[in-house]
């Protein structure tokens, strides 16, 4: 891991301009990131110098770029550009976090943050059949948009300053927080606050396990290591109730329909952004906007109506995105 | 290593559970464990055969699969215990039939003319097999036992996956709470661990000298 990121950050300069159909090949064939080819980085240059070349002109219409699918136009250069010119882009997502991001018995991912990433995806361009989403776990998310492996992340990814060191993040576009799912009878417990002596589900080791324990430090709590466990004991009567991101409640709910609801306010705040390369405001701005219309076109409402609405059928107004300067 | 040094009571509490579990299972396994040998020895076929069923289909199950029947499937049958009990019961289920085959090659290398002779003195099986063979068998398999009972100390940890906060499974909440001394954390754990695995292997050699001073 360490060895990977060293590496990476020495790269980072060149790396900045590879083009997305080798990162695209890298992470299907799943290997390691090797030495960029020489006739890569010969090309690189050459794709280096030609945009600069073209900024230099001050000609940020590019009217000479080949006549896309689309009437939109990006500033030569510019990673749209470069996305929009390839006609393929590589997005990383959860594949086992139901209703964001869940691989399905097709094989293909499926669920809010695939939504969300083809909203932008389509802004950019780029048909959905040339989008390609590889898996991306918590532990892997850095790594992967330090070493150009993938183009964007959406994968339940919460914004936090320590990751802003070494990635920048779009949006939020969908604010999670630790709250509480209970029996669907359940009528004892109505927030964190009436859990005393009940007993606590969540997950060994995991910030939200960590953060009941001063939220509510008289109930019981109950660890296993994963938290399709803490469903099962909650159906079976075993605990009371079960924490973590709602995000997370909301696809046990809906594996299970009609056995739990949550209950109380959320008691942190978690917002999930759209994870990219660290440094370039350009494409962060362009995402923003996208974002932004599709709040208010109905885009935003059509994604969370298919996926999230299911079990959830009231849409929270959608967050305002962070123009935050790094 | 201030993680560790300055969650010393955490550690204990998780010491603890897991020497329970291990005391706990161990007790039970060698009871049943040698009961089950006892059925596997017999001059009855159902009993034998019933024997042979029980050692082949749990002796060939992953444990972590033995715990979850008993943490998920008993409570959709109405058998509700603590967390604890259950992962006291998957390890008393899983090294039942270890321990028996410990045993059972014991009472294998005991001499046949041992229980021929019983036999002929008239001995019924119950008694040849309680005043006779078992206890010659028991003196050659203290080691195998000792081996079995190691495994169970460390197996011990996948309960930290199944509802009880034991070594394994403070470790991991420490190391979550305290990310720059990962390592330190990790290591008192192995640290614990050892201390028992060590203690028991150091009982077992002392043990095994004591049986086979013993003159016959």
């Amino acid at each position: 891991m360490r060895m990977s990121l060293t590496r990476s950050k020495r790269r980072t300069a060149p790396t900045d301009a590879i083009d997305t159909t080798e990162s695209t090949t890298r992470a299907a064939a799943g290997s390691r990131p090797r030495r960029p080819l020489r006739g890569a980085a010969l090309l690189l240059a050459a794709a280096l110098a030609g945009s600069l070349a073209l900024a230099a002109c001050g000609d940020d219409d590019s009217s000479d770029e080949p006549a896309a699918a689309t009437a939109t136009t990006f500033p030569a250069g510019s990673t749209m550009a470069k996305l929009q010119a390839a006609g393929t882009i590589t997005v990383g997502t959860k594949f086992d976090q139901p209703l964001f991001g869940l691989k399905n018995l097709r094989g293909e991912p499926e669920g809010f943050d695939v939504e969300i990433a083809k909203i932008i995806t389509d802004a950019l361009g780029i048909p959905a059949d040339k989008v390609k989403f590889v898996e991306t776990v918590s532990a892997n998310r850095e790594p992967f948009i330090e070493q150009h492996r993938v183009d964007l992340v959406v994968a339940t990814y919460t914004i936090n300053d320590k990751r802003k060191q070494v990635v920048d993040f779009a949006g939020p576009y969908y604010v999670a927080g630790q709250t509480l799912m209970v029996r669907a009878g359940e009528t004892a417990i109505t927030g964190k606050d009436t859990l005393a002596g009940k007993k606590v589900c969540s997950v060994s080791g995991s910030t939200p396990a960590e953060r009941i324990r001063t939220e509510a430090p008289d109930a019981e709590l109950t660890l296993f290591d994963v938290y399709s466990k803490c469903a099962e004991a909650l159906k079976a009567g075993q605990v009371d109730a079960v924490t973590t991101d709602n995000a997370i409640l909301l696809g046990l709910m809906n594996s299970d329909p009609g056995a739990f609801k949550l209950v109380g306010e959320p008691f942190s705040t978690e917002p999930y952004g759209i994870g990219l390369a660290k440094g370039d405001d350009q494409f962060r701005a362009f995402i923003n906007d996208t974002l932004t219309a599709a709040y208010t076109d109905g885009r935003y409402e059509a994604a969370y109506k298919d996926t999230i609405g299911k079990v959830e059928p009231d849409m929270p107004t959608p967050p305002v995105v962070d123009r935050y300067t790094s | 290593m201030d993680a560790v040094l300055d969650n010393l009571d955490i550690f204990r509490e998780g010491f603890i559970q897991t020497l329970r579990l291990s005391l706990f299972a161990a007790v039970a396994a060698l009871i049943l464990g040698t009961a089950l040998a006892a059925m596997r020895v017999s001059p009855v076929p159902p009993l034998r055969w019933a024997g042979t069923a029980y050692v082949e289909t749990v002796r060939n199950t992953p444990l972590t699969i033995v715990f979850f029947f008993v943490v998920f499937v008993l409570p959709q049958v109405d058998i509700v215990f603590s967390y604890f009990t259950f992962a006291v019961m998957a390890l008393t289920i899983y090294h039942t039939a270890l321990v028996c085959e410990a045993v059972r090659s014991g009472v294998n290398g005991v001499d046949a003319g041992q229980a021929e002779a019983a036999r002929a003195l008239g001995l019924t099986f119950s008694q040849t097999l309680r005043l006779v063979v078992l206890p010659q068998a028991f003196r050659n398999v203290v080691q195998p036992l000792g081996s079995v009972g190691s495994a169970l100390i460390r197996n011990t940890s996948i309960a930290a996956a199944f509802g009880v906060q034991e070594l394994t499974g403070i470790s991991q909440r420490l190391t979550t709470a305290n990310p720059g001394d990962v390592i330190a954390v990790l290591l008192a754990g192995i640290v614990c661990y050892l201390v028992l695995t060590l203690s028991l292997a150091w009982a077992v050699g002392l043990t095994e000298r004591r049986l086979t001073r013993t003159p016959r």
